[in-house]
């Protein structure tokens, strides 16, 4: 018999607890080992590079208490070829400036997908995660098609990463003059 | 059919800075939607699922009434999420989360960490034993008080099922009262979201039981069923 789908509900302010228990203070909690610290084995095969950035409420205010996770493709184009978490991450925004950093590897595009990181987004004040993605400047985006489908050149840089040499930098603004295009997934 | 808040629900207050003003953008599922990451039963230590004792000191317990909660994690139609990591956290039976920024005057446990995990089985069933959480007081404008809640964050097989949720106690006088509950309008969302007293699995003299099912969005929802039609 089909059944509806549950609701989603806010991830309040205490997700740490349940998903990053040894950011949260738990200490040694799960053996200390936190899930999603690493985005892929540190002997996996690309172009290893580091993206950062904050995120931020219609106030421009950092939004402290958010979680983010990742999803990528490896550098040959492949979700978790192997099965796994490999190319999956999860992230507490520092609980100053809201500031993430992860280290990974460049994904490489799939079909006519450029390369990006897909984001999702819980905290306080989110009722139903957020989906985005990060897109790097100096790849072949122009023919990807959630880019093409943004007519705004401001909305549409909201999903590209500046580039720094190995570094990018992706800050997302929940609501605003700035705000992320966000998805439906 | 999905009965999701919608993101803008200025009853709480937190979402009115925090939600997007813009429409969503309509993708077509791709690939990277429809997979995500796994994670085996090897992950999961022998008391990662029991809140009473996976933080308390050798041979102590948490204080409260004990629980086992549990149920299936099942798509729309009805067909288990097998091999899917749950993970579940909760205040203390006074109400108050083992979290620096938590300064209600309900005292901590110090036997009493308020997080654990599971992963389902074949059937996608799953079991946790816990203390029942305490309501507690959150600052949004006036005298609000959480019902009684257990926050379950759900994988399922595709990154599209990421599901971030929270259980209620049936017969919780806070419910009708919780702008956070009635986030979701839907009576029936709000019924989807409340376990039930499960005399059948409760053990005597030991632990009750209360049986909660999450549903994921199903293979034949829209996103999956674009995917099939090559939308
Ligand atoms: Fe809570």
């Amino acid at each position: 018999m089909a059944r509806s789908q549950s609701a989603s509900q806010t991830a309040g302010p205490y997700v740490h607890i349940g998903c990053t228990p040894n950011f949260a203070g738990l200490e040694n909690m799960y053996g200390g080992h936190e899930l999603g610290a690493e985005m892929f084995s540190s002997d996996a095969v690309g172009t290893w590079m580091t993206v950062t950035g904050q995120i931020f409420d219609g106030d421009g205010m950092p939004v402290t208490d958010a979680m983010l996770e990742f999803w990528q493709t490896d550098a040959s184009g492949r979700y978790a070829p192997h099965g796994g978490s490999e190319g999956w991450g999860r992230r507490a925004v520092d609980a100053e400036e809201a500031r993430y950093k992860l280290r990974t590897i460049l994904p490489a595009g799939l079909g006519c997908e450029a390369p990006h990181i897909k984001v999702w987004i819980v905290a306080r004040g989110i009722n139903l995660g957020l989906h985005t993605r990060i897109y790097f400047d100096g790849q072949d985006n122009w023919q990807d098609p959630v880019l093409a489908a943004i007519d705004d050149p401001v909305r549409k840089s909201s999903l590209i990463a500046t580039r720094d040499g190995d570094h990018y930098t992706f800050d997302i603004h929940l609501q605003g003059d700035y705000e992320t295009v966000f998805l439906n997934v | 059919m999905s009965l999701h808040p919608q993101a803008l629900t200025p009853d709480y207050r937190s979402s009115r800075l925090r939600s997007p003003n813009q429409k969503l953008l309509s993708l077509p599922a791709g690939p990277g939607e429809l997979t995500g990451p796994t994670f085996g039963h090897g992950l999961i230590g022998p008391n990662d699922n029991d809140l009473i004792i996976n933080y308390a000191a050798p041979g102590q317990a948490a204080i409260g009434e004990q629980l086992m909660v549990h149920g299936y994690l099942l798509d729309e139609n009805a067909r288990p999420v097998s091999n899917a990591l749950l993970e579940f956290w909760q205040a203390n039976a006074g109400g108050r989360y083992r979290h620096q920024k938590d300064s209600y005057l309900a005292p901590l446990d110090p036997n009493f960490g308020g997080c654990g995990r599971t992963i389902t089985d074949s059937n996608g069933y799953y079991s946790l034993r816990t203390v029942r959480p305490g309501p507690y007081p959150w600052p949004n404008g006036g005298n609000d008080w959480r019902p009684a809640h257990i926050h379950f964050s759900c994988f399922g097989t595709g990154w599209a099922q990421r599901l971030i949720t929270q259980m209620y106690f049936e017969g919780d006088p806070h419910i009708p009262l919780c702008p956070i509950v009635q986030s979701t309008a839907d009576p029936k969302a709000i019924e989807g979201l409340t376990a039930r007293l499960d005399m059948a699995n409760t053990e005597p003299m030991n632990f009750r039981a209360f049986r909660f099912d999450v549903i994921l969005r199903g293979k034949e929802s829209t996103l999956f069923e674009n995917k099939l039609e090559g939308n």
